[in-house]
């Protein structure tokens, strides 16, 4: 069976291209770039140019693109070093829509004493910029917003707020993660003082990350070791990872045109053909401001699980917000906080595409998904009663 | 993902008796679509009080769906009596065994069949009473204590896996590790009846006792074993390293590794050395 892969905002394929450029550093040029040697030089010199091609993706110079584990790395690395270099600031301004990265991040420093304010979202999934404003204190050692939202797609108004987080003089971190590859990021014309990266989500392999972390900007590091990174992240660099993130970002460089036109489009077709042939359904998120490859979908009245359970016997791959599928008991904390009704919260599907996909794929899953709605509906008591209240009915 | 049978599998693609029942002699509904599971279930008798016919809905995860499907196909041409017995365990092991996480589906369908059952005798259902101690899915005291009682459970890890109880919000742990300390202090008085358990079943928890409790404090004496088979009630084990050429290994056997494996999966069950 085919494997229709719609779940790219959990991981990405490998492209061929980044698998090449790294499989000589496995078994050939193993050597270690901190050595003496030119065998272990010649790694060193690949890793310099993966820096640049990470910089360059995002607006940066070189020294400012510090080589990470994974994007929870780098989040951890920035919020901590904040704390770090201020020991007098005890608040931390997030969101409610974050990524488990920060959130329980988050909530851990909480419970070390750290005030912590989430703000809150709209229905569409926005910020309140005014309120955002308000929750700005001396006492904020850092804000982390997230660029783009991983479930929704909806993107942030990062550099309005990095802004007014620099204007009082607050370091301001982005989770981009989401964000990087997918729309234009520019650090050299923004007041973003921090910002992570994770290799997977842009066809690099996992395993390997990016922390920016803007020129001037005091850094404490989170893995202390030895001289790598300039000191600023210790340990052995992952070298096929760190250069095949370098070769990704190039292509992502070249490849944000096609994200924008050919992407935007399949992912369009694909949500407006789904709300037409599918009566009771909608999309959670803010439709206008949003990643061009993501859509987030709700069937009322049925059940998350079982609709990606049906679809996987297609070989439809994407992801769900619901209750059985969140490893929780309830829905998502994206859609919680958007305030998305149980009926519609439940029943909510995650597209996420890349520039593999093809019209094909999107003709299939239009073709496949509507029955396998009709059919859940067909078995729920719901479908045609409507909304009950918790508890024993 | 989830570790589905292929049972649960077939159950969920291919749901029996889905719908609902005419001229029901009795229907009853139990969850909320706001809990995120529901189940609706109607049955009709024949002259002799047998269901005759019995018919589902369901609104939930693949699991929830099967769980339903599976318990119309048990009970059908059961008396009320006997249906009355069905456990969620029963229900659990018809499928092939359930996810830990996905225990509260079959007590979902257990619930749901005995308030149907109340429902034709003009009973008050059982699932009314007692207070709600988890508020974010709406379960009482007596239901958590109920689920305690017939699947032997623990922590409160347990008791959210087969009731939801605290699976949202978190506000009710305090209390519900109150009736866990209650319960088990009582069930530690009278050893707990244990569920009926399948062969799958019992191999596996075998195996797994083996693995978490035994294996670790033979190795710590340089031992290893090995479970070769389970005959019935005999669990047929071989003896490695130390233990294999230790005088005291029939003592271990006998002393150590039976009575924890009578202990944590079956009562009757006794352990045999085979050489291999
Ligand atoms: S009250 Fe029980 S989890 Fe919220």
């Amino acid at each position: 069976m085919k494997t229709i892969y719609l779940d790219n905002n959990a991981t990405t394929q490998v492209a061929l291209e980044v698998l090449e450029a790294m499989l000589p550093y496995f078994h050939d040029l193993y050597g270690n770039p901190s050595s003496m040697h030119s065998f272990g030089g010649q790694v060193g010199r690949k890793i310099r140019e993966a820096r640049e091609s990470a910089a360059a993706l995002i607006g940066a110079a070189p020294d400012e693109v510090i080589f990470t584990s994974c994007g929870t790395e780098s989040d951890n690395a920035a919020i901590r070093s904040a704390l770090l270099t201020q020991p007098e600031k005890r608040h931390i301004v997030t969101s409610r829509v974050e990524h488990p990265a920060i959130k329980a991040l988050c909530a851990h420093l909480a419970e070390q004493g750290y005030r912590v304010t989430e703000l809150p979202v709209d229905g569409e999934g926005r910020l309140d910029m005014e309120q955002y404003k308000r929750s700005l204190t001396p006492d904020t050692a850092i804000v982390s917003l997230m660029w783009a939202n991983n479930e929704t797609g909806v993107i942030f108004p990062i550099e309005a707020a990095a802004q007014l987080a620099r204007a009082r003089g607050i370091l301001f971190h982005t989770d981009a993660v989401q964000a990087v590859g997918k729309i234009p990021i520019d650090m050299s014309k923004s007041a973003v003082s921090m910002l992570s990266i994770s290799g997977h989500k842009l066809h690099a392999p996992k395993g390997v990350g990016v922390l920016y972390v803007r020129k001037g900007t005091r850094f404490s590091p989170f893995l202390i070791g030895g001289h790598q990174e300039r000191s600023r992240r210790g340990g052995t660099e992952n070298t096929p990872g760190i250069i095949g993130l370098g070769k990704a970002c190039e292509l992502a460089a070249q490849h944000m045109e096609t994200e924008n036109t050919k992407v935007k489009a399949l992912r369009d077709r694909l949500e407006n053909e789904l709300l037409t042939r599918v009566p009771n359904s909608r999309v959670n998120g803010d439709r206008v401001n949003r990643l061009p490859n993501t859509s987030n979908i709700s069937f009322e009245f049925v059940e998350g699980e079982g609709i990606l359970l049906m679809m996987d016997e297609y070989g439809i791959c994407a992801s769900s917000g619901s209750a059985c599928t969140s490893g929780s008991l309830q829905p998502s904390h994206v859609l919680r906080a958007m305030g998305v009704p149980f009926t519609m919260a439940h029943g909510s599907i995650r597209f996420s595409l890349s520039i593999y996909n093809t019209d094909e794929e999107v003709d299939f899953v239009i073709d496949k998904l509507p029955p396998i709605i009709e059919t859940l509906r067909s078995m729920s008591p719901y479908w045609r009663t409507g909304e009950r209240a918790c508890g024993t009915a | 993902m989830w570790e589905y049978t292929d049972k649960v599998k077939d159950h969920f693609l291919h749901p029996r008796n889905v719908g609902e029942v005419e001229d029901a002699d009795a229907v009853a509904e139990v969850g909320s679509i706001a809990c995120g599971d529901a189940l609706k279930l109607s049955f009709k008798l024949d002259e002799n009080k047998r269901i005759k016919e019995v018919k589902f809905q369901t609104f939930g995860c693949a699991s929830a769906i099967a769980t339903s499907s599976a318990l119309t196909e048990m009970v059908k041409g059961m008396t009320l009596e006997e249906a009355e017995k069905i456990t969620n365990q029963d229900i659990a092991n018809y499928l092939g065994g359930l996810p830990q996480e996905k225990m509260h589906c079959s007590v979902m369908g257990r619930e749901a069949l005995e308030k149907a059952i109340d429902v034709y005798k003009g009973r008050a259902p059982k699932t009314v009473e007692g207070n709600i101690v988890c508020d974010c899915f709406g379960v009482t005291d007596i239901e958590i204590e109920r689920a305690i009682r017939e699947n032997n459970l623990a922590t409160l890890e347990d008791v959210t896996n087969f009731t939801k109880a605290g699976g949202g919000c978190g506000n009710c742990h305090g209390a519900i590790q109150e009736i866990i300390d209650r319960v088990r202090a009582e069930l530690s008085g009278k050893p707990a009846a244990k569920p009926k358990l399948s062969n799958i079943q019992k191999i596996r928890m075998i195996e797994e006792t083996i693995e978490r409790e035994i294996r670790p404090a033979l190795k710590h004496d340089g031992g290893n074993i090995e479970l070769i088979d389970v005959v019935g009630n005999r669990v047929l084990v071989a003896t490695r390293g130390a233990c294999a050429s230790c005088q005291a290994s029939n003592q271990t056997l006998k002393h150590f590794v039976e009575a924890k494996l009578k202990e944590l999966v079956w009562p009757e069950l006794t352990v045999e050395e085979v050489s291999q």
